[in-house]
């Protein structure tokens, strides 16, 4: 009864795949892998309930949390409050000129290049195995910790601020340099100005993640309330552990919170 | 302002204001946007360049300040060459020409005064300019140029806090302020309404004018070219296809130009436009 008249049928056409067909094997291909990884896995289920009792002992032990030894837990906050505005700081000097750099208007083609290298492999590695190194370099303190801190930011730092002078509007670049401005002064006429409230925006958000980070390089001998912590643990101080937890909690929340004001008041 | 129509390279042999030759662009790419385009400016008159998108107006001015490198030919402005130019002299040239831009191109961000100071960046140098420590001679010289522009007490308004017509006259104070031998003028009006683009035209060549100055305007509306450049260039696959006085521009001349087309509308009589300078 179907007579030749327009279709009245139609489905979109499959997101991923050209073909409806081939979507679903390669759904099919995709469970297939999760169902063999789990059975390769080995999750020993006795193993893992004998885990629950020990985590509701742990637990108790940490209550109530021990607030006794105050100067160590200050001592350690204070810290690494030092090593993240220390980091951030530096990191915002240093990250002006490798982000220019690694600006693919600004920057001549070899400079370009070899800036976005060095933010690639710097940012090959995580925090943590920086902070091994440095610690192998500089021994056991907050100046491995600062360093490390340091060298992200920069990293990072230099990968926003880039990003933002290439997307910044091309014309006033061009206008500027139409009057006979020098590199200088076009970076300071035509990009700055166009990039400087992000980047501050940019830079305070760095300095609430480095509060955070300062509390996870200490673990591996980097200074800050993360060793703290790190020995407390160790020495089964779980009463005291949890003190530093809760400090590490409300240091990280009035981070966040100071970098949302500061940046809400920025346009 | 009886400025005679055509210049041709002065009888009396003086040396002409700006002698472009054989000037030709080819993108990486293959795009040629200039096929070896040639003229002479040798007085002070403001000349329109007309021609259909992509016929290289765009290219063509900006490869006088070598915004866009040439990849052929000269241009010569008081004698010199600015295609040979190396980075110092280059930038010493480019201060001596000022360049008005479709878009305005003002740094939103910085006031009105800033931006119109930055016409003397060339002059300034570095740390004076980023701490916005110009010479008194250049702030009067600001004040002055805001009030003849029509932006008396404006100076601290931030660039984007004005309108469309405002912007411009912001742009234009930032080439007037360096005091240039040159301008170049690339699609005034086309972000603005009829009557602005009126104003910033007669504002444009008033000061042209004033100043003795020569103005390349590269312009899309044939009628506004008409009404107020002594001279017309029409650019046709980048080369120079006619090159007379505004009043010479016929049917046929605009055909050849564009392509065909009905412009008895666009071309009248002198006088029914009413909008001398």
């Amino acid at each position: 009864m179907s007579v030749a008249s327009p279709a009245a049928q139609w489905r979109a056409p499959p997101v991923f795949f050209a073909t409806r067909g081939r979507q679903r094997a390669a759904i099919a291909i995709a469970l297939l892998y999760v169902a063999w990884s789990v059975s390769t896995l080995n999750i020993d289920v006795n193993r893992a309930l004998a885990g629950i009792p020990r985590a509701v002992d742990l637990f108790a032990r940490m209550v109530p949390p021990d607030f006794s030894r105050g100067s160590l837990l200050a001592k350690g906050m204070a810290e690494s409050l030092q090593m993240a505005f220390a980091a951030t700081l530096a990191g915002v000097l240093l990250s002006v000129p490798l982000g220019i750099a690694a600006a693919r208007n600004l920057a001549p083609r070899p400079v370009y290049l070899a800036a976005r290298g060095l933010i690639v492999c710097g940012r090959t590695f995580h925090e943590v195995i920086i902070a091994i190194f440095f610690v192998k370099l500089f021994g056991f303190g907050p100046v491995a910790g600062l360093l490390t801190l340091a060298f992200h930011s920069v990293i990072f730092l230099a990968k926003m601020l880039a990003e933002d002078i290439e997307n910044v509007r091309a014309g006033p670049i061009e206008a500027v340099r139409a009057t006979g401005a020098g590199f200088g002064q076009v970076v300071v006429y035509a990009v700055l100005p166009q990039v400087l409230t992000r980047t501050v925006g940019t830079a305070i958000y760095r300095l609430d993640a480095n509060v955070r980070h300062s509390t996870v390089v200490g673990i591996v001998g980097a200074g800050g309330i993360g060793q703290t912590l790190s020995a407390s643990f160790s020495r089964y101080d779980y009463d005291f552990a949890a003190a530093i937890l809760l400090c590490i909690i409300a240091l990280v929340a009035l981070g966040e919170w100071f970098s949302d004001w500061v940046r809400g008041k920025l346009r | 302002m009886a400025i005679a129509p055509r210049a041709a390279p002065g009888p009396d042999g003086a040396a002409p204001l700006l002698a472009v030759e054989n000037l030709s662009k080819v993108y990486p790419g293959g795009t040629r946007a200039l096929d070896g385009a040639s003229f002479v400016v040798s007085r002070p008159e403001v000349i329109a360049i007309i021609g259909s998108s992509g016929a290289g107006k765009s290219t063509l001015i900006r490869c006088i300040n070598r915004l866009v490198e040439p990849t052929g030919g000269s241009v010569r402005l008081g004698g010199t060459d600015l295609v040979r130019l190396g980075k110092a002299e280059l930038r010493e040239a480019r201060r001596r020409i000022g360049m008005i831009f479709q878009e305005f191109n003002l740094v939103d961000r910085l006031t009105v005064m800033e931006n119109v100071l930055s016409g003397r960046l060339g002059s300034v140098g570095f740390l004076a300019s980023w701490l916005r420590r110009y010479p008194p001679r250049d702030i009067a010289n600001a004040y002055a140029m805001l009030e003849r522009v029509g932006l008396s007490g404006l100076h601290d308004s931030r660039a984007d806090a004005l309108s469309g017509g405002q912007r411009q006259r912001v742009g234009i104070g930032r080439a007037l302020m360096q005091e240039p031998d040159l301008l170049l003028v690339d699609e005034p009006t086309a972000s603005l309404d009829p009557k602005t683009a009126r104003q910033i035209m007669r504002l444009i060549r008033t000061l042209a004018e004033e100043r003795a100055t020569p103005a390349l305007v590269n312009i899309h509306d044939v009628a506004l070219a008409r009404g107020f450049a002594d001279r017309v260039i029409g650019l046709k696959g980048g080369r120079v296809a006619f090159d007379g006085p505004a009043s010479a521009l016929t049917p046929a001349v605009l055909t050849d130009i564009y392509g065909a087309e009905d412009w008895s509308r666009t071309i009248r009589p002198d006088g029914e436009e009413g909008d001398g300078a």
